[in-house]
Parts: C-alpha cells; structure tokens; sequence
C-alpha cells in the first residue's frame, strides 16, 4: 500500500477528530483568548457624537463593563433591562459598543428603550468587535482600571452571569491593591 | 392519516434502500446476474416511495395541517400558496427529505440511462447510492422526521422565516441540492471502479456526463443564492465568505477540477487516482457543507437548524461513507495501474495545474471555515475568519489558475512545443492589450491599476478562447461551415470559459467600484449617488397577505435620460414580527441602482441606503454562462454514442443487459 495512497485517509481522519471536538463543544463557553491581555486599540466615535475619538486610554482608570449591542439582535433585548438596572445601581459603569450597526437605528434603540451606558463606541465596521474577538451579539467584557480584559461573557446577561460572575469579579478587582 | 401515510413510505423506502445497497454489491462480487439485476427496479421502487412521502408533505402544507409540526412551525394560513409549498424545503426536516429525494432522482436516472455499461459496475453505482440514501433516511427517521404531530395543533402556523419568503427560495434550494447530491452519482462511479478494479477511459467517459450535469446544477444554484442574498439581505452584498456559502463552494471548486480532470482520463488515460479522489473530496465536500450547516458546529446566518445530536449522526455517516471510500481508495488505488506518458509541455500539464491549484482554492476555504474551529478544537481561543482572508489568499490563486487556463487551451495533448506554444499566445496577448486598452479608453471605473488587472486577466480569457476557436474553425476548407460543424463538447467547453470571463469582469467592477451612500432622506429630499441624482417622492402604507409595511417611492435622473422610478419596502412581518427589507433595483448591464430602506427615524424621514453597482449582472450572467456551457457539452451526441457502442461491447460477455 503506497504511502501516497494513504495520505488521504491520514487528512480526513484528522478533519473527523477535529470536527468531533468540535461537536462536543458549546460555542458559548469558549473562553476569550484577550483575557489577561490589554483591551487593543481602536479609535472610535461615540453614538452620540460620531466625529468625537474616544480611544483605548479612555478605559483605563476605573473597571468597567464593554457591552456589545446592536439594534438588529434580538437577544440584546433580553439583556437591556438588566443593564438598564445595573446603570440605576451605579455599582459599575457599562460602556456600549454599537457593532456592525448603523448610527440612526443604534441612537433610536436608546431613545426608545432607555439608554444604560455612560456612552456608546460606534463601530459600524466592526473593527474593535473584529480586535475584541467578537464571536456573537451580545457579549460583554469586563475590563480592569487598567484596561486590562479581565472577563468575557456570549450571549445575554442574566441575574446568575451577574451575580455570580461579574460582580464577585469586581468586588476582587477593587480590592486588589494599586 | 396522509402524514402517517407519507411516514410509512418514508420507512419503506428506508426497507427498500436496505435491500438495494446489499444484495445488488453482493451480487456483482458473486457474479450473480439475479442479484445484480435488482439493483435498477429497487432504485426504481424506492423513488416512488420518496416521491409519495414528499407529496405527503406537500399536501400537508397546502392544505394547512399545522398537527404537523413541521408544518405548523414553518408555514401559516396566510402565506401565498407558492411560499407554503416551498416552505417544505424551508427549514431542516424538509430540506432533508428533498435531499433524499432528488438522490433518489439520480438513481434513479442512472438505472435507466446505464443501458449499455456492464451490470456488476451498474449494480455497484446503485448500491453506493443506496448506501447513501439509507444514511440520509435513518437520519430523518431517527432525529429529524417531518411527519411528527403536534396534538393539540396550534391555531395557525407559525409562519415560515420571512427571508425565505420569496421566489430565490423556491429555486435556489432545489438547484443547489440537486447538484450536491448529483456529485452523489460521480462519487459511486469512483467507488465502484475501485471495487471493480476498472478504472480506465472508459470509466471517465462514463462518469463524465452525470459529473458535469451536477456541476451545472451547482452552479446555477450557486448562482441564485448569490442573486437572492443581493436582493433580498437588503446589504446588496452578493458574497460573504459565510461558512454556508462555503459549503456550496467547495464542492464547486473540487466538481470543477472533476470535470476537467475526467477529461484528461477520458482522452489520455491519465491522473487516474487523482481523478477518483476529486470524485470522492467533491461528494464529501457536499456531504461536509450537509453537516456544518446542520450541526451547529459553526454558527452561520444561515443555519436554520442545529442540533447536536443531529450532528453526531452526521459525522458518523461522513466516516462511513468518506472514510469507507478513502481506506478503499488506500487499499486498491495502487492496483489502478499505471498512467500514459506526458511531456512537461502538454494539455495534460496545465489541466493538473488547474485541478491542482483548484483544489488548493478549495483547501484554502477549507481551512479559513474551519480554522475557528480547529483553534477551538485546540483550546487556543476563538476567532472569526472574515472576508479580509478570503479575499486576500483568493485572488493569487485565482490569478495563475485564469494565466494557465489561457495557455492550456492553446497546448496539445501529450506534447506541445515549448518554442511553438509561445509562438501561439503572442496572438491572443496582442488581443488581450488590445481588449484591455479599449475598456480603459470607454470607462473611467477601469483605470485604477486593480481594476486594469482584474480586466486584464478576463480579457486574457476571452481572447485566447477565442482565437482559439477562430484557429480550429480555419484549419478547416470552409470556415464558417466548421464553425456550424463544431462539436457540441468543444462550443460548450469554450462558452463556460467566456462565461467564467464574464464573471470575473463583474467581481472586479463591483468590487472595486460600488458607491454606496448610507443617509437619512425626508420625502422631497434629494441627494447624488455616482452620478445618479435620487429624489425621494413619498412613502406610502403596504399591506400585504401576511405583512404590512411601508414602500418608498424614488425618482432617479441621470443626465438627460428620462426619469426612472423605483421603490423600496420596509416590510414587517405579522406573525413572526420581523422587520425585512426588499430592496428596490433597477437592474441594467452596466450597473445597477440599489436603494433599501433602514429605520423610519423622526418626522417622516428614514435612513436610507443608496447604492450604484457596476457590472453586477456580469457575476450571475457569467455563472449561467458557464452553466450554459456545461449543458451545450452535455448535448454532444459523443456521450450517446458511448453508450450504444458499451452495448455492442456488452456481447463479448463481460457485462449482461437485462
């Protein structure tokens, strides 16, 4: 049995294995390959303001939360009330990223649903979404007074996620010394 | 009672194929003629028992059965008629059960139009595809079967994904299928050549007209998901590398290095092993896009359906029906014997480059869909692969394969001179500058340096095809009347390369030179779009039989040409309560005008998209073309004779006819 004969057989079996991981995996749970590292750079107006620059330094300082929205997902209408809480509550200011979107329909969202964020990154390309690793709308990061990603979750924030995930984290973070 | 009528048909066929993918195989190892002859009345019987299934399903839309499930998850009493019998193959269970369907069309074709080959190679084609059709049907019987009741059943139904809502739907699906399982038929010749042991030019020129039948199929359907994604996504985008797209793709790239690469073993005995293996990567191409789209395995805009356990189902049926025939490509591809000779400077040369660099294309999609995947598999994270990728490794594979595709036509079979061949394309190169010159001098759009190369690389196409014909046509006494007399495989082989021209000007022109503007426009305002001034006139209520919405009516000027209207529709759907867009499009040969209505903002305004698009057309212009082509080929009396002459072979007593 010549070799060349075998080798693809030898491809698709290792095409079947990865495939078979794959099956076995919830694309959700997928952990961020940017947590530990710094949040990347990006140079993006606002939803309000779209000629004003915010950049990656204006994260840094305070830990915070980077919601990722548009105005085409359904699912980010789950989460909205829950940010619209935790924005009442004060205890971390939530940052939007508008992804993929576009500037009237994202300002109309806020308008009609009550707007959670101190202001919201418009990334009509998805450029930081692409930097971020976005894989889904929603998700949001957590992001230390360093600007580091210190967290990611996909999908729709619930009570649970915030309970018990986002906030511990960020009682940590605000204890961990300077 | 007329589901459970179509489910018991649906069991029955299960029975049938059973028996058809196991007697018949038996058989031709045995020799056995009895065995053997049952091969073509099982394929037969068990499209009757698939077709009555698929009519169960049709009546059960049609007549609003929502204590279907399936029905009443995917349909509703006010959708239009066409839309609720197209919605069958609308969601996952339906489109299986056309699936299955059409496979069992082409069997069925096979069993009547395999007159003259021998039976044992016969009996094994049939039993390949019995195998085939045994995996799909225990997969809907098991994990995905439409007929499942719903009792209570629902009031109304809940209406079928309004993107779907429309005439690409009613085509595209069964296009596109029909070519991925008709690469089905070329996949079992190969199998039952291996198991044969006779893979020669015979076999190539057996496998070749049903190989380039799907290929055409694929194309078209390839084609009208392109077109419909333009119209109907409201973004004007006509590609987007999503992982579903992929799936199509793939097996056109691998089919169209299939088609040529049988070519070169019908005329020249040679690229045997490499020839079965295209035959066998294209079906599991197909095979593979089947289980992306339905695993959930990677998550899609289109995936309508997925569901893991579905997903462990059709892998085990990929290492089955792959892995099978690729451990028997292991064990008796060596047996295949040798290949003719060829000189480095031949036809045969550049037909491998092109099936080589083809499949190259078609590992580099491979891998850009799969690489999120493969990273996850490894627990290295998760990323997207966009288009940035896509495009940016397309383009240079894209560029030698159209070069050599120039050359090859000129070259001749087993050996050309090297010194003689430059000789022949100083012509068409003249022609190409030529070509291209006149391009840049009529538009403007074609003067960047992408642009021109892009252009360049279709002209290079276009003459070398044909100058060649020319050549062939004044070899002869008379001219005109060899063009008359030219083979039906020769024009359609010519006509599908001008096609592939055609689509190559269209990708370079709209890619590079869309204007596209994005505003917010008050009826009364006005503003200018790529020379084209668009005025919006009013908007006015729709309703619909099951939206309401709203259309905007635009005039458009451009010069002193007369006004054009056109209109765009914000359409929100009553049940499911999804907004869509229909784009309005005026559609002409050199551009197209796109508008698609956004958000209605404050006061009567609305965001508005504006689009001018170049040569649009040419892209699915191009592809029929190239479909057209595959077809004219395929009215080549040449295929006919082959199987008059198999009959007259039939005699010497290696093969018996019933």
């Amino acid at each position: 049995m010549p070799l060349r004969f075998v080798v693809p057989l030898l491809l698709f079996v290792s095409l079947v294995v990865v495939l078979g991981v794959g099956l076995q995996r919830d694309p959700r749970l997928v952990p961020s390959p940017l947590i530990g590292t710094p949040a990347p750079q990006f140079s993006l107006g606002t939803l309000a303001s779209p000629e004003l620059a915010k950049t990656r330094e204006d994260l840094i300082g305070h830990a915070m939360l980077l919601n990722v929205w548009a105005s085409w997902c359904a699912a980010c209408r789950d989460e909205h009330s829950l940010l619209l809480e935790l924005a009442r509550s004060g205890s971390v200011p939530v940052i939007g990223l508008n992804y993929h979107d576009e500037l009237e329909a994202g300002r109309r969202w806020l308008r009609e649903r009550g707007d959670p964020y101190r202001y919201t990154l418009f990334d009509p390309q998805g450029k930081l979404g692409l930097d971020l690793g976005v894989y889904g709308v929603p998700e949001t990061f957590l992001i230390d007074a360093d600007g580091v990603v210190r967290y990611k979750h996909v999908g729709p924030l619930t009570h649970d996620v915030l309970a018990e995930q986002l906030l511990p984290m960020l009682a940590v973070l605000a204890q961990a010394p300077k | 009672m007329i589901p459970e009528l179509g489910h018991f048909a649906l069991t029955l066929a299960l029975a049938i194929g059973l028996l058809a993918a196991s007697v018949p195989l038996v058989g031709a190892q045995r020799g056995n003629v009895l065995w053997m002859s049952l091969a073509r009345p099982a394929a037969r019987a068990q499209l009757v028992f698939i077709a009555l299934a698929f009519l169960a399903l049709a009546h059960a839309f049609v007549t609003n059965d929502f204590s279907v499930a399936y029905v009443a998850n995917n349909s509703n009493s006010a959708m239009p008629l066409a839309f609720r019998i197209s919605a069958l193959w609308g969601a996952h269970e339906g489109s299986l059960l056309l699936w299955v369907l059409l496979l069992s069309v082409w069997s069925c074709a096979v069993s009547f139009a395999s007159r003259g080959l021998p039976l044992a190679f016969v009996a094994r084609v049939l039993a390949v595809m019995a195998i085939i059709s045994v995996g799909f049907l225990l997969f809907m019987l098991v994990t995905s079967n439409p007929f499942m009741r719903q009792l209570p059943p629902p009031a109304d139904g809940a209406d079928l994904n309004p993107l779907l809502q429309d005439f690409g739907l009613i085509i595209h699906p069964p296009m596109l299928y029909t070519g991925y399982v008709g690469f089905s038929v070329a996949f079992s010749f190969a199998i039952a050549g291996l198991i044969g042991g006779h893979l020669d030019s015979a076999w190539a020129r057996w496998a070749r007209p049903w190989t380039l039948l799907a290929w055409c199929f694929l194309t078209v359907g390839i084609a009208l998901g392109s077109w419909w994604a333009y119209y109907e996504l409201g973004w004007g985008g006509w590609w987007f590398w999503d992982p579903v797209e992929n799936a199509s793709f793939m097996p056109w790239l691998l089919g169209t290095a299939l088609i040529h690469s049988l070519a070169a073993t019908e005329k020249r005995d040679v690229f045997k092993s490499w020839t079965v293996l295209l035959a066998i990567g294209a079906f599991g191409l197909s095979l593979l896009g089947t289980f992306l789209v339905r695993s959930g395995v990677l998550t899609s805009v289109h995936a309508f359906a997925s569901d893991p356990a579905r997903g462990v189902f059709i892998l085990a049926f990929l290492v089955l029906v792959i892995g099978g025939a690729l451990l028997l490509y292991a064990w008796r591809g060596a047996s295949m014997g040798v290949s003719a000779s060829y000189a480095t400077s031949s036809r045969e040369t550049f037909l491998l480059a092109n099936s080589v660099l083809l499949t190259v294309a078609c590992a580099t999609v491979l891998l850009g869909t799969l690489y999120p995947l493969v990273l996850d598999a490894l627990n290295m994270g998760k990323l997207s692969v966009g288009p940035p990728y896509f495009n940016s490794v397309f383009v240079p594979i894209m560029t030698p394969l159209v070069v050599l595709l120039g050359v090859g036509q000129h070259a001749r079979w087993k050996q050309d001179r090297f010194a003689g061949l430059c000789r022949c394309l100083s012509m068409p190169l003249l022609g190409t500058v030529l070509l291209l010159g006149a391009a840049v001098a009529a538009m403007s759009s074609a003067r960047s340096p992408r642009a021109m190369f892009g252009l360049a690389l279709a002209a290079w196409v276009i003459t070398t095809t044909l100058i060649g014909v020319v050549r062939r046509c004044r070899q002869r006494p008379q001219p005109w009347r060899a063009f008359f007399a030219l083979p039906a495989a020769y024009l359609g082989q010519h006509l599908a390369h001008l096609g592939f021209a055609v689509t190559i000007i269209g990708v370079t022109l709209v890619s590079l030179n869309t204007v596209d503007l994005h505003t917010r426009m008050a009826p009364g305002d006005g503003v200018e779009v790529g020379g084209y001034y668009f005025r919006f006139v009013a908007a006015r209520p729709l309703t619909g039989p099951n939206y309401d919405g709203t259309t905007a009516q635009f005039e458009i000027t451009h010069g002193d040409q007369p006004p054009l209207h056109l209109s765009a529709e914000k359409r929100n759907y009553r049940v499911r309560a999804m907004p869509m867009t229909e784009a309005g499009i005026d559609a002409g040969v050199t551009r197209d005008l796109y508008i698609s209505l956004g958000e209605p903002l404050d006061g009567h305004a609305w965001s508005v998209r504006l689009s001018v698009k170049p040569f649009v057309r040419w892209l699915w212009l191009g592809a029929l073309l190239m479909a057209a082509g595959g077809f004219t080929a395929l009215l080549d009396p040449r295929f006919r004779r082959v199987a008059v002459r198999r009959a007259e072979h039939a005699d010497d007593g290696r093969s018996v006819t019933p």
